[in-house]
């Protein structure tokens, strides 16, 4: 097409030998247009306008309301338990009559067990429920096993890259804020329920997050289906003025509870105890769930079958094991 | 088990039995008993509150009392369906006193009397909503049993009731031994009650506790526990992160 310009001319040219006059072709340029637009908006659908599309969960509660099951999900059915030890330490200084107060070796143990369950079945006897958030702040998480994983996924990148952008330490609240945030983004719907600690320049902190985004900070917490059974050893023991060693024992001491008394909980103890500048994850810390009787001769055929013959290749040959090695960092 | 109801029933098909009367769901309530066994006999705490629906309605409340010569009942749950027991257990005691023969019903008995109430109002779907602890010693042989709305019933070294059965078991799993002394019962009772306090909504802070052993029944003088809020973390939660929460 040969537009000669606009103007006051109302003769404009198509193509050489025709003309159409400036309003017709106008109206010809709009009617095109709409044409577009239409077609377009079959093709094409128009995103919502801001927040999030609950739309899909409506439909799932109708679902569920006519009968239909929702496939099971795993779940850390679970104890998880923390506690902020404080060590302190009065002086009395005789010039003055005061006394300061120092602390001594604070920091934060966190707790948990290690079953995973299916419903009824237990699905991973020995799975891990304290993950790396940063290399001073852990944390356990309860509820959905594949949303707690997530989220502590998230944030733990988030946080590692606000560390490359700020260059400090990161902080518990931080990774609070984040972690609060993106579940209340979601209403309830992401459900992990989590115990979060660690030791940052303000000091140690416990926090727990609930799955609606609500949050709590607190000197010993526990979640979970075995929450109670850990309460009770909590609120009968706890005191302000614990070592690292006694804080240790009374965290065993819930988790064994919660182990030996709710069904959602079992297998054996992992802990994590998180100070300044320094962290030790003690995975399996204790086994009180030994498998006790175990055949000596080891695995053999029933007598019918005849073994024919017998090759036994020791792997250590063809492959190369990598000894150690810290799974929980980068 | 004894979960308070807030909402009516919308029963549409049971109510249009004129003239039925069936238990739905509580109204004034008592919370959990804690019973364990100790050297000399049986102990037995209980708090003194009565819930109406989430209202604190009633703060003297006695849910410990003693049957007969040999056995205490603590009861949680329905307040009005305890004082039904009593009635019952009355008049059980009254006609076992009217054969006046020298035999009269031990814990295990009553235990089993209560058992078969329970059960069978439960088969009728009018239950007794009640979680009963029985305790008593006769002839030096203790025994500590507890039956449910529904009729479970079972005997065991320490039992409890409601919230007991998550907070106070795991605690008496732990620490309870053979032979404990008086002193060391109270002890561990009192434990189980003050982290029941903190962690039951329904609890307060008044408590009596039965003791019988082969001579008496003593029900102590209501009292309360001495309670620690005095956590540093619990002054400023927010110490770290000004304007957190």
């Amino acid at each position: 097409m040969m537009i000669c310009g606009r103007g006051i001319e109302k003769l404009r040219w198509i193509r050489e030998d025709m003309m159409i006059s400036l309003d017709v072709f106008l109206f010809l340029l709009r009617f095109m247009r709409l044409i577009q637009i239409q077609m377009s908006k079959s093709a094409i659908d128009v995103p919502p306008k801001g927040g999030f599309n609950f739309d899909l969960c409506r439909r799932n509660e109708m679902l569920f309301k006519k009968g239909v099951q929702p496939p099971s999900f795993r779940k850390t059915g679970t104890t998880i338990v923390g506690l902020v030890f404080q060590r302190l330490l009065f002086l009395f200084n005789q010039l003055h009559s005061s006394f300061s107060i120092f602390y001594l070796q604070d920091g934060v143990i966190l707790g948990a067990d290690t079953r995973a369950t299916e419903g009824p079945i237990v699905c991973d006897k020995n799975c891990e429920k304290i993950h790396y958030m940063a290399p001073n702040i852990y944390c356990c998480g309860a509820g959905t096993a594949a949303d707690t994983e997530a989220v502590t996924d998230m944030v733990s990148s988030q946080l590692q890259l606000h560390r490359y952008h700020s260059g400090r330490e990161s902080r518990v609240v931080t990774a609070l804020t984040l972690l609060k945030s993106h579940l209340f983004k979601h209403q309830g719907y992401v459900q992990a329920a989590l115990v979060l600690g660690g030791v940052d320049v303000t000091g140690p902190h416990l926090h727990t997050i609930y799955p609606h985004g609500s949050t709590d900070t607190l000197p010993y917490a526990t979640m979970g289906s075995g929450s109670l059974a850990a309460m009770s050893v909590f609120e009968s023991k706890y005191r302000e003025d614990l070592t690292r060693d006694e804080g240790i024992k009374i965290v065993s001491e819930a988790i064994c509870s919660g182990i030996f008394n709710d069904l959602g909980s079992g297998s054996n103890v992992d802990i994590c105890v998180i100070t300044k500048g320094h962290k030790e994850y003690l995975r399996n810390h204790m086994l009180p769930n030994p498998r006790t009787y175990i055949s000596s001769k080891g695995f053999s055929f029933s007598k019918q079958i005849e073994v024919l013959s017998t090759k036994v290749t020791p792997l250590k040959e063809k492959v190369v094991v990598i000894d150690g090695g810290d799974a929980m960092e980068e | 088990m004894n979960s308070i109801d807030s909402t009516p029933a919308k029963n549409s098909l049971l109510s249009s039995e004129i003239g039925s009367e069936r238990t739905l769901y509580p109204y004034v309530t008592g919370t959990s008993v804690i019973g364990i066994k100790y050297k000399d006999g049986i102990l037995m705490a209980a708090d003194m509150g009565g819930s109406y629906g989430s209202t604190l309605r009633y703060k003297s409340v006695e849910r410990l009392k003693s049957i007969g010569k040999h056995s205490l009942l603590g009861a949680s749950g329905e307040i009005s369906d305890f004082q039904e027991i009593l009635r019952y257990l009355d008049e059980l005691i009254l006609y076992d006193n009217m054969w006046d023969d020298g035999n009269s019903l031990g814990p295990k008995e009553v235990h089993n009397y209560l058992t078969r109430v329970m059960y069978n109002r439960r088969n009728k779907f009018n239950p007794l909503w009640n979680s009963l602890v029985l305790g008593g010693v006769k002839n030096g042989q203790k025994y500590l049993g507890t039956v449910s709305m529904i009729g479970v019933h079972f005997e065991d070294n320490h039992v409890a009731t409601g919230f007991g059965n998550h907070l106070a078991r795991p605690i008496l799993r732990d620490e309870w031994h053979e032979n404990l002394s008086f002193e060391d019962a109270v002890k561990l009772l009192e434990k189980c009650m003050r982290v029941l306090l903190y962690r039951d909504r329904s609890a307060i802070n008044k408590l009596q506790i039965a003791k019988i052993t082969e001579e008496e029944v003593t029900i102590s003088q209501p009292y309360s526990l001495k309670t620690f809020w005095g956590f540093s973390a619990f002054q400023n939660p927010t110490k770290g992160a000004e304007g957190s929460w």
